[in-house]
């Protein structure tokens, strides 16, 4: 399924911080984790993962470190940091408040598929 | 040269099973692809090679093919030009290219260890000269004949350090370079009545480090001084490091013009303790800081003579017609003496450093162009000038017999000319779609030994055929 670009953009952030919160992790591991969290249908473009990533760590809401993978590769590590939770949890309230007013106009709008697919 | 350290070893050194080869080839060259992007750096390329690898390895256990699954993960990747721009959104200062001259990331140790080895060598060129120089007090040729031989040795060993040279190729260089000395000093020089060098004396001075300095290209090229490639990485090595050199002398004689002055206010006097002190350790720690300067920017930041020479080209030709206009209208040319035939050599110099330095930057594959052209012009109108100036030069030299001085910058004319001529003949080849430029680098590179060759027959045998006058 192809999701809209901002979509992605606005998403992005809270994700990758989300998922490093569960642990430390590595760029493609943290883009696996993504499709497997979405069933495979939020498609990233892969290469934009790493200019979100070091935007991250500019804001210091992530901590990077170069360590070495199990064949030897030189691999960088990220990790959230205390700043990063703190804006992982605005982040969370704010799309809370989003989804609320989104799941209401869902049921607002009822016969829902026959009229989105008419404004497509 | 492999990378020991494996800090910066490409993908290309690892060694993977073998019916990976292709794809290993395509990763390589997906590299160089990503990696031509200003935005992004090095250690970002890593990083989403990393990427790339894991990728197409979950790919390959999926079931497709090495090629296939490559495919797909460079498409997954996405368009390039749009991860660039995100990549120079995020870091717009990357777009003026950064020098890391120490690493910041902890563990990488590599680059301090080689500052560390190239301070330890400044050091110790800065401890010999100032014995050199305590033990020569009120012998200043001593001083002048010996001062390379101080100070050029520990550049050469900051190459061997790092290149990693055999002691072979390092022994024969070293006997070189003492046999050198031994004829500098040993020779019965004959000098004026103020200790000033005689003719021969004064030219083995000026000569031996030519012979030096090509001798270092042997360990600047690892020892591998057969190989044009490597030759012209010492050219442009050279080039570099003189730029660098000269920026660091300003910036050294700012501050010291800065401490004299206030030091002087206060009634101190600084300058025992500048020449003393100061100079037999900043000359040569200044030399071996730029040498280490330029290695560590060789691929990081663009050749800087390469762009003076877009500059000069153009001026340069524009002073020699004038010159060659001048010669020829103020002639016959009968009253010149030796001062024309040496600065006739300094133009050539000139003529062919201009030449050299746009060379080791051109890129080969290119076509003829305008400032091929221009090129073709400025060698040609060299060329006409010194042929102007050698005519006159040999009925002077016919009338009144040869001199060491004019043997030197007659030889080291027609050896420049040899260069030269055959230079613009390969460049006429070029220009005209007959030749490629390649046949061109490959003269420039080939002629640098015979430099030496010169420079060693004026240092050892010039001294005996001319009396030692």
């Amino acid at each position: 399924m192809h999701i809209d670009k901002d979509l992605v953009a606005a998403s992005a952030t809270p994700l990758v911080l989300g998922i490093l919160a569960d642990g430390e992790s590595y760029g493609y591991a943290i883009l696996k984790r993504v499709n497997e969290l979405s069933g495979g249908r939020m498609e990233w473009t892969d290469g934009m993962l790493y200019p979100l990533l070091h935007r991250l760590e500019r804001l210091e809401y992530v901590k990077a470190t170069w360590g070495t993978s199990d064949v030897g590769r030189r691999r960088k590590h990220y990790a959230i940091t205390a700043s990063g939770k703190e804006a992982l949890a605005e982040r969370r309230q704010q799309w809370a408040v989003v989804s609320d007013a989104l799941k209401q106009v869902w049921q607002d709008v009822q016969p829902g598929p026959a009229v989105a697919e008419g404004w497509a | 040269m492999s990378d020991q350290n494996g800090n910066d070893a490409g993908p290309a050194q690892r060694t993977e099973p073998a019916e990976h080869v292709v794809l290993e080839e395509q990763i390589d060259l997906w590299r160089g692809y990503v990696q031509r992007r200003r935005a992004i750096s090095a250690a970002d390329v890593d990083e989403m090679e990393d990427h790339l690898r894991g990728q197409v390895s979950d790919l390959t256990a999926g079931g497709l093919e090495d090629e296939e699954a490559f495919l797909v993960a460079v498409k997954r990747m996405g368009n390039l030009d749009e991860v660039s721009r995100e990549f120079a959104r995020e870091h717009s200062d990357r777009l003026w290219k950064q020098l890391v001259l120490v690493p910041e990331e902890p563990g990488d140790s590599g680059r301090w260890r080689e500052l560390a080895v190239v301070l330890a060598l400044a050091v110790g060129a800065g401890i010999v000269l100032k014995v050199l120089l305590a033990a020569t007090v009120g012998n200043e040729l001593v001083l002048v004949r010996n001062g390379v031989f101080a100070v050029l040795p520990f550049l050469a060993g900051y190459f061997v350090w790092k290149r990693h040279v055999s002691w072979r190729v390092s022994a024969v260089l070293l006997a070189i370079t003492t046999a050198l000395a031994l004829v500098v000093n040993l020779y019965p020089f004959e000098s004026g009545p103020y200790q000033e060098p005689g003719m021969t004396e004064f030219l083995a001075i000026t000569h031996t480090p030519v012979v030096l300095w090509l001798l270092l290209g042997v360990v600047y090229a690892g020892g591998a001084w057969r190989s044009s490639a490597r030759r012209m990485d010492f050219v442009r090595f050279t080039g570099e490091l003189i730029i660098y050199l000269a920026l660091v002398a300003l910036g050294g004689g700012l501050l010291i013009g800065l401490t004299v002055g206030t030091l002087s206010l206060v009634g101190v006097d600084f300058e025992p303790f500048f020449a003393d002190w100061l100079l037999p350790f900043c000359l040569p720690g200044a030399l071996l800081v730029s040498a280490w300067l330029v290695e560590a920017k060789k691929n990081v930041v663009e050749n800087i003579a390469p762009v003076l020479t877009r500059v000069f080209t153009p001026l340069t030709i524009v002073m020699l017609v004038a010159m060659f206009v001048v010669l020829l209208v103020n002639g016959p040319l009968t009253d010149v003496d030796r001062e024309l035939l040496i600065l006739m050599d300094a133009i050539l110099v000139l003529v062919l450093f201009l030449l050299l330095y746009s060379i080791s930057a051109r890129d080969p594959h290119a076509p003829p162009g305008i400032f091929d052209w221009l090129q073709l012009v400025l060698v040609g109108a060299a060329l006409a000038v010194d042929a102007v100036a050698l005519t006159a030069m040999l009925t002077r030299i016919a009338e009144f017999g040869f001199t060491a001085n004019k043997v030197a910058a007659l030889g080291l004319n027609l050896v420049l000319l040899v260069h030269l001529a055959w230079a613009a003949w390969l460049a006429t080849g070029f220009v005209r779609g007959q030749r490629t430029f390649g046949a061109i680098e490959r003269w420039q590179t080939a002629y640098l030994p015979v430099y030496a060759v010169w420079a060693t027959i004026v240092v050892v045998a010039f001294g005996p055929i001319f009396a030692f006058a």
